[in-house]
């Protein structure tokens, strides 16, 4: 009916390469899988000597945080200077936003830095999608987390998390549980577990803390625990924020943790071999138990070390798209 | 001035008139059709062959944004853009900076618009001082200064009790009410309908039932109250049963629909596009249908504009954090026209709730090309087609995400009391 721009595909190039890295959805199992090949790959090279390469020599990466992380912001810069790129750390949550400068010029000043990668994490969902439309061809976007939207690096590397311990996913039994309404992570892992083939994906929490027909996305909802937890080979655990208590979505802790907590009595529901996963910070007692959290089945700190690589795999792929898009560019110019 | 609308196709529903026939204006007002009045000699002859000629448009929500946010727009660029869009009355929305609470502002309205002279002003007073819901504004002096009727303009009545002695105070004067349903708790920090895409882009949603309940508890108190009411940009399709049964019981109340709300919908939000950030928002397909439903049975007398300019930066942040709203003026007529093309209704029908509809509405003599009333006629061109460009609109705000899409049908000439005050370029 109407001519509006496709908004389809922003993150890809005319040839379907990933130039920005904004949210899983949209993105093709052959993409996702390349990204996880070229992670595991990244993988070995961090146990060697010599932990550099050269792939982001002479970029410039900077990070922006309008949002505090020490995790995530670690893991970024790392991964950046393991890829050989100089970083420009700003916190910008204490710095201009307060003084009533907008985003846009907060963007247009970082760019007259001549940034090659802007990462970014912001409280607002579609943060970085605006700044991908605002910035100039030549700078890729990388989504650390925006509002409740997405957090595609942290899906990917619960991924190849999943993938490393279960080998892959056409046959996997995976819940997630807790506080999906407000998680960006659920989000993205959800769209992340459906592109690559995971047949049986569960959400469990109470309705108050589910969005709206988030059963269209394929996954099965369960309110009962131990009936959702049953035989599955994964479980990924949220963390749950204080202020849920504040705001009539939950009674109390004590009653969520009695009901969707995972304790060892509840995770003998799972599958022998099922796995816990949780993104972090982890709150002990309120979401899961200490000995789930440090037991045998948690493998809560691979996720961080997964995490490097991941990073590190998303960086070099969208600099390559970016690279070749420029190279076009250049040649069409000439032309 | 005399003027002479030549074989053009007059449609003014007000009168059941649809036939190609002459137009006579002179000194002010609607002289004749078809045959020419004794001793008339026109100054200017306008053909209007293959041109519809109807009753100017009559716009129940607009947002001129003067006093206070003239950076957003101002009388007289707002009431050009009006001109432009074949409107030749409209209502101007309460919430200004101050707020439409006392008489110095109503008549400081109608004073600009009265000199911009493009269309008329009626503006809109409001319900409670400063739109707080809690004390009674001055309606009976704001209603002897011109205000057409009176709204709290989305704000809140957190009291039941404040709200009911509001519409009994109104009622005594017989004053009309407009009703911009919404609980505030229900829709607090939302953006967007609250569905599928809400939870997949996670913006925070408006449950539709954050209208549907303000719209039960005002139809029980205007039940109680008997105060003349009308209900303003609807936005979903319960709303509109709750009205129709309303009806259906016997209570008096209208009803109308911005455009938007009747051609888009929240899967258009893909991509977080702040141009379709409006408030109501843009809901489901279901709710579309719904809407679109309630035209074809009258339960909605009007379709508006909801008109609201914003300037470049309100628009430029991540979605939630934009300013809502959709510059409408002069897209009203051409989107409208898509409804006849999609055969939802018939082009009198679509004239109808645009001029006569929103007219008795309002309970004004307007929005009819009877001989001896005021001459306020809009003329178009139904097949022209035209892009929509920020240069080619001439509201302050270029708000739409119309633009850069190509419309049928545009005004050729606006006139306002037998004045022209818009012709097309071209």
């Amino acid at each position: 009916m109407f001519n509006f721009p496709d908004p389809k595909n922003v993150q890809l190039t005319d040839d379907g390469q990933l130039k920005h890295f904004l949210t899983i959805e949209g993105l093709s199992e052959g993409i996702l899988l390349e990204l996880l090949d070229t992670a595991d790959s990244f993988v070995d090279m961090s146990e060697q000597q010599v932990k550099k390469l050269p792939l982001l020599r002479g970029k410039t990466v900077a990070n922006l945080f309008f949002e505090n992380s020490t995790r995530t912001l670690s893991t970024f810069e790392l991964a950046a200077k393991r890829l050989s790129a100089d970083v420009l750390n700003l916190n910008i949550n204490t710095s201009s936003t307060k003084k009533g400068e907008t985003l846009k010029d907060t963007l247009m000043t970082l760019e007259a830095m001549h940034s090659d990668m802007f990462v970014v994490r912001h409280s607002d969902s579609g943060a970085a999608h605006f700044i991908a439309s605002q910035v100039t061809p030549n700078v890729a976007i990388i989504n650390a987390g925006d509002g409740r939207h997405a957090h595609p690096t942290q899906a990917m590397l619960d991924m190849m998390t999943i993938r490393r311990h279960k080998g892959g996913f056409k046959h996997l039994k995976v819940a997630i549980v807790g506080d999906i309404l407000h998680s960006r992570v659920a989000r993205s892992q959800i769209h992340a577990l459906r592109t690559l083939g995971v047949p049986d994906i569960r959400l469990i929490a109470p309705r108050t803390l589910l969005p709206t027909n988030v059963e269209a996305f394929g996954a099965r909802i369960y309110s009962d625990m131990t009936e959702g937890l049953r035989e599955v080979d994964v479980v990924i655990m949220l963390r749950l924020q204080k202020e849920r208590m504040s705001t009539a979505l939950l009674p109390n802790e004590s009653e969520f943790y009695k009901l969707y907590g995972l304790s060892e009595e509840k995770l003998a529901f799972a599958h022998p071999e099922a796995i816990v996963m949780h993104p972090g910070p982890i709150n002990r007692g309120v979401e899961i138990a200490s000995s789930v959290a440090d037991g045998p089945r948690s493998v809560i700190l691979n996720q961080v070390t997964n995490g490097i690589s991941v990073r590190m795999a998303v960086m070099s792929m969208a600099m390559s798209g970016q690279v070749a898009e420029r190279a076009k560019r250049q040649e069409q110019g000439e032309r | 001035m005399q003027l002479l609308i030549q074989g053009g196709r007059i449609i003014d529903p007000a009168q059941q008139l649809d036939q190609v026939a002459d137009l006579y204006i002179a000194k002010g007002r609607i002289a004749a059709i078809g045959e020419a009045p004794p001793e008339f000699v026109a100054d200017e002859v306008i053909d209007a062959t293959d041109q519809i000629v109807c009753p100017g448009l009559i716009d129940l929500s607009a947002h001129l944004r003067e006093p206070g946010q003239t950076q957003k727009g101002s009388i007289a660029t707002e009431t050009a853009a009006a001109a432009a869009g074949g409107i030749t009355t409209l209502v101007a929305s309460p919430n200004t900076h101050p707020v439409v609470d006392s008489t110095a502002v109503a008549e400081l309205i109608q004073d600009r618009a009265s000199d911009a002279g493009m269309t008329r002003v009626l503006p809109m007073g409001a319900l409670t001082q400063g739109l707080k819901g809690e004390q009674l504004a001055p309606l009976h002096a704001l209603a002897s200064a011109g205000c057409i009727g009176f709204s709290n303009a989305r704000q809140p009545f957190d009291s039941s009790l404040v709200l009911i002695r509001t519409l009994e105070y109104a009622a005594t004067h017989n004053l009309l009410v407009v009703f911009q349903a919404e609980d505030r708790a229900l829709a607090a920090g939302g953006c967007m309908h609250e569905g599928t895409t809400s939870t997949r882009l996670g913006l925070n949603g408006i449950p539709s039932v954050a209208e549907t309940i303000e719209v039960s508890r005002c139809l029980l108190l205007i039940e109680e109250t008997g105060v003349r009411a009308h209900f303003g940009q609807l936005s979903n399709a319960q709303s509109v049963l709750l009205v129709q049964q309303a009806r259906e019981r016997g209570l008096n109340v209208t009803a109308d629909v911005a455009i938007h709300n009747l051609l888009l919908t929240d899967d258009h939000i893909d991509g977080f596009n702040s141009l379709f950030h409006v408030i109501p928002p843009l809901r489901s397909q279901l709710d579309r249908a719904g809407l679109r439903q309630g035209l074809v049975t009258d339960t909605i007398d009007a379709i508006c504009s909801d008109h609201q300019p914003q300037d470049d930066i309100a628009k430029e942040a991540p979605f939630a954090a934009t300013e809502p709203g959709i510059s409408g003026l002069e897209t009203l007529l051409s989107l409208g026209l898509m409804l006849v093309d999609q055969q939802l209704l018939e082009l009198p029908q679509l004239i109808e709730k645009l001029t006569f509809g929103p007219a008795r509405v309002l309970g004004i003599e307007a929005g009819s090309l009877e001989p001896g009333t005021d001459a306020d006629v809009c003329v178009f061109d139904p097949n022209k087609r035209w892009t929509v460009t920020k240069d080619a609109l001439k509201s302050r705000g270029k708000n739409t995400p119309f633009i850069n899409c190509e419309l049928t049908g545009r005004v050729t000439l606006t006139i306002l009391d037998g004045k022209p005050v818009y012709r097309s370029p071209e």
